[in-house]
């Protein structure tokens, strides 16, 4: 691999992660939350890619694919339970949405 | 010269994917925010490129940018104003403790990245050409990680059912 060694690949994988993270804990809007966690888990990915790469072991790819399947399951339940949220007539708020029953 | 390039690339790949992460968390309206994602992911793949993972980043573009964001994006268009909710609510406490949290989080990370490193870090492992092609892929996929594969589809099957019955219409109260 020429070029950045791993170390700049889990630097970007740490910043972004952070980045989501901030997105899900302060904003409200729960289309942002879910796209917020879409990069968390893409920071997750990152570094498993680079590690996969550093070790020569392409196990760490396998485990990246699978975790782009949950995430692109997690995004169609996620847009169901908004869409149902905004349906209903409730605000789409997460502080808002604290009661599970419909 | 070569490294020169790689280098570049990688900065303007990295850069690129640390903005527009930013940009997806601070924009006010959702569909900036999921165009932003797109660019995210993008560059994400410049990067995978970059650590061999040829199929990976095509996986990545053709599912995330194509299917997932067009998806959201639909979703934002449908749902039009009543998509707009507060930038960031509650009491300033509970704001201030959200950026603290997460920037510890950040910390832990980069914390225990450090305690682990070791010479293994240093060098990358020498692979040859077929490393992260679609068929090395697909073989691991058949063979070592073959219950992987499957729950993966039954995990994809559930999940687009749930989709059909949240979306469906319900009027029996």
């Amino acid at each position: 691999m020429s070029g950045p060694g791993i170390g700049w690949y889990l630097i970007v994988a740490a910043t972004l992660f952070g980045i989501g993270a901030m997105g899900v804990m302060l904003r409200r809007s729960p289309l942002i939350v879910l796209l917020s966690l879409e990069i968390m888990l893409n920071a997750g990915s990152l570094a498993l890619i680079a590690f996969s790469r550093q070790l020569g072991n392409l196990d760490g790819q396998v485990f990246a694919l699978a975790v782009m399947a949950v995430a692109a399951a997690e995004v169609a339940i996620g847009l169901g339970l908004i869409v149902a949220m905004a349906r209903r007539e409730m605000p789409l708020d997460v502080d808002e949405a604290t009661v599970l029953r419909g | 010269m070569g490294e020169v390039i790689v280098w570049a690339v990688w900065f303007a790949a990295a850069g690129g994917c640390l903005a527009s992460g930013v940009a997806v968390v601070s924009l006010q309206n959702p569909f900036y925010s999921a165009l932003a994602l797109i660019g995210n992911l993008a560059s994400l793949a410049i990067l995978y490129l970059l650590v061999s993972a040829e199929f990976l980043a095509a996986a990545q573009v053709l599912v995330y940018a194509g299917a997932v964001m067009v998806m959201f994006l639909f979703v934002v268009a449908y749902l039009g104003g009543k998509a707009d909710a507060p930038w960031a609510g509650g009491p300033p406490l509970l704001r201030t403790a959200a950026v603290v949290a997460a920037a510890a989080l950040l910390v832990e990370i980069v914390v225990v990245l450090g305690l682990a490193w070791g010479d293994d870090l240093r060098d990358p492992a020498e692979v040859d050409d077929s490393f992260g092609s679609p068929g090395a892929i697909g073989e691991l996929f058949l063979t070592d990680h073959l219950l992987a594969f499957e729950i993966t589809s039954i995990v994809l099957l559930v999940a687009a059912v749930g989709g059909v019955v949240l979306g469906t219409a319900r009027e029996r109260e």
